[in-house]
């Protein structure tokens, strides 16, 4: 049940924010939509719905989303003076790269940082033993254990406090 | 003043997109071109809707443009992990820059 009511009320949200408007007439269709998806697919999106309700969770997203904004903007900058470099200077290839995180969340979030960070891009996920696959525009070192604390170091033990 | 950060965020943005072009067309291989296109065309559209916002102020167009932003950052690298997730699976080699490659030596077998 709790479940369902947090998408619910999160479902309500994008809604006053997309419509911004509180004429009864919304209101009165938000709640019916929000409801009839809360009810269909409470079960699928929330899986622990005990991780909503601890503060610290959010104050740990909130310092994560600065550091992430600007990872991402040091990423396109770089990638783009690799582009206009007129030598094209890559040195591409794939490692692997073995996470903590286990949680779906975890590690969907872990592999977009990480596709939206320098250089790097995310192909494929094992999540039974944690590891990443790497697409490298750069590759600085072959050794997993170095590549891990390069790629993920940043980002790994914040998203373990999120939603771990 | 509102409209001068506006346009100064979607000439920014406009930039990184027409850069994310260049890479489309200049780097070698599938991988190579999601990593230019998903970083560049990310930021440079987001850059654009910041601009709108600006534009527009905090009310209906404003608002609507920061969700759009955010459903990019989420969707975007997810279609270019299926990409090239999907390209892999499928056949495509790495170029021949390639300096290592160790999908091909586990998570096919």
């Amino acid at each position: 049940m709790r479940n369902r009511l947090i998408l619910f009320l999160f479902g309500l949200g994008l809604w006053f924010l997309l419509s911004w408007s509180l004429d009864w007439q919304h209101v009165l269709v938000g709640i019916a939509v929000s409801a009839f998806v809360a009810f269909l697919t409470g079960d699928m999106f929330v899986k622990r719905p005990g991780h909503f309700l601890s503060p610290k969770r959010y104050l740990w997203f909130f310092y994560f989303i600065p550091l992430f904004l600007w990872e991402c903007l040091k990423a396109n900058i770089d990638v783009a003076l690799r582009i206009l470099n007129p030598r094209l200077k890559i040195n591409p290839g794939i490692v692997k790269i073995k996470t903590k995180l286990t949680s779906d969340t975890g590690l969907t979030f872990l592999a977009n940082s990480i596709t939206l960070t320098p250089g790097t891009l995310c192909v494929d996920i094992n999540p039974e033993k944690g590891l990443l696959y790497i697409h490298w525009i750069d590759v600085k070192t072959q050794k997993s254990e170095d590549a891990a604390r390069i790629i993920a170091g940043k980002f790994e033990s914040i998203l373990g406090r999120i939603f771990e | 003043m509102n409209e001068t950060l506006g346009l100064i965020f979607i000439s920014i943005g406009l930039v990184f997109d027409l850069i994310g072009c260049f890479g489309l067309l200049r780097m070698p291989d599938v991988y190579n071109r999601l990593q230019a296109t998903t970083k560049c065309v990310t930021l440079g559209t987001s850059s654009i809707l910041l601009g709108v916002l600006f534009f527009k102020g905090f009310g209906p167009t404003g608002i609507k443009a920061i969700l759009v932003g955010v459903f990019l950052l989420l969707t975007a690298p997810v279609a270019a992990h299926a990409l090239a997730r999907g390209a892999y699976r499928s056949g495509v080699k790495l170029c021949e820059k390639s300096v290592c490659d160790d999908y091909a030596k586990d998570a096919l077998s």
